[in-house]
C-alpha cells in the first residue's frame, strides 16, 4: 500500500480460509482507497447502517397504515415521506413504491439481475432472495414458490410479480388479517413479518408467542 | 415521458455489451406501461464511471405471464411487471 493520509492500521482481519469473493471485495476496496475513491471508514460506516436497519421499520408502516386509511394513502403515493413521517430513515435513493395487496391482488417482489431489496426499511435481504433459485422461479413460477413458502392463494386472486430491474425498491402492504380490530399499532406491527412485507407469507394471525 | 399509463409497448429486442438493467426474459415483449416513476441516470453508463446523463424516463410495464413463459402455470391475468427505461421501449399499437 502506498503512503497515504490517514492513521488506522492495515493488517487485514482475515483468516487463511477467506472465500476468493471476500477476498476480491477487499482487494477492491484496498484499491479504491489508494485511489482516493472512498475511505475505509466511508465504507464501515455504510455497512454499519445497512445492517442496523430491521424489518421493524417497514412494519411500522403497514400498522400505521392500517390503522389509518390516510395514512395508507400517503404511503401508497410516497413511501419516502410516509417513513420521514413517522421519523424512519428512508435512506438515501433509491426511491421505494408500496404495493397493497387486497382481496384481489397479491404481490410478490424479487430482483431477477441482482438483489434489490428495501434495505433501508427492511434491513439486509434474506439469503434465499438472492439465491438464483429464487431469482429465477419468482418469475417464471410464482405460484409454486408461493406454495413453497406455504401460500395457497385463492382462486380469485391475481397474482403480481414485481421485478425490481432498476432505481425502485418495492414494499408489499400485506393484508390486515381478520380479528385484529382494537390491536394497538405497537401489536399490529408484531404481526407483520419481513416475509410477508416481500409478499412470500401472509402477515402473522395472532401475536408471537413472548 | 414519451409513454402514457395504458400504453401498449414492446421491449427492445436486442444484444447490449455490457452492464444494462433490461432482463433478457422481457425482451421482445409486448406489455401495458403500469406506472410512469419520472427520470433517472442511465446505469448503462453510470456503471463505468460516467454520470449516467441524459437521463432516461423509467416505466413499470406489466405484461401477462402467459406471454411470457409458454408453460406458465397459473391464472390468466397474473402478471410480471419489471421497470424498464424508456430507450427500451418501442411503440406497440
Amino acid at each position: 500500500m502506498s503512503d497515504h493520509g490517514h492513521d488506522h492500521p492495515h493488517a487485514p482481519v482475515t483468516s487463511g480460509d477467506e472465500p476468493p469473493a471476500a477476498a476480491r471485495a477487499r482487494a477492491l476496496e484496498d484499491l479504491l482507497v489508494e485511489k482516493r475513491v472512498v475511505r475505509h471508514e466511508d465504507v464501515r460506516q455504510m455497512i454499519d447502517w445497512l445492517v442496523s436497519r430491521t424489518p421493524a421499520d417497514g412494519a411500522r408502516l403497514v400498522a400505521r397504515g392500517w390503522l389509518d386509511p390516510e395514512f395508507e394513502e400517503r404511503l401508497l403515493a410516497d413511501a419516502r415521506a410516509a417513513a420521514l413521517e413517522l421519523g424512519l430513515d428512508p435512506g438515501p435513493s433509491p426511491r421505494v413504491v408500496a404495493v397493497e395487496n387486497t382481496e384481489a391482488v397479491h404481490h410478490l417482489v424479487v430482483c431477477t439481475l441482482c438483489s434489490c431489496y428495501p434495505r433501508a426499511l427492511l434491513g439486509p435481504p434474506p439469503d434465499w432472495y438472492k439465491s438464483l433459485p429464487y431469482r429465477s422461479r419468482a418469475v417464471s413460477d410464482p405460484r409454486g414458490v408461493l406454495s413453497e413458502f406455504g401460500v395457497e392463494l385463492d382462486d380469485d386472486v391475481e397474482l403480481r410479480v414485481l421485478d425490481s430491474t432498476a432505481d425502485i425498491r418495492y414494499l408489499v402492504i400485506p393484508r390486515r388479517p381478520p380479528g385484529t380490530e382494537g390491536l394497538s399499532e405497537e401489536e399490529l406491527a408484531a404481526l407483520v413479518t419481513r416475509d410477508s412485507m416481500i409478499g412470500v407469507a401472509q402477515p402473522l394471525a395472532t401475536a408471537p408467542a413472548g | 415521458m414519451s409513454y402514457r399509463v395504458g400504453e401498449r409497448v414492446r421491449v427492445a429486442d436486442r444484444a447490449h455489451e455490457g452492464h444494462h438493467r433490461t432482463p433478457g426474459y422481457l425482451k421482445g415483449k409486448i406489455g401495458t406501461v403500469e406506472r410512469v416513476h419520472g427520470s433517472f441516470a442511465n446505469p448503462e453508463t453510470r456503471a463505468y464511471g460516467a454520470d449516467g446523463r441524459p437521463e432516461h424516463a423509467l416505466y413499470l410495464v406489466g405484461f401477462a405471464q402467459r406471454d411470457v413463459w409458454r408453460d406458465y402455470r397459473g391464472r390468466e391475468d397474473d402478471r410480471i411487471c419489471a421497470d424498464v427505461y424508456e430507450h427500451w421501449l418501442e411503440e406497440a399499437g
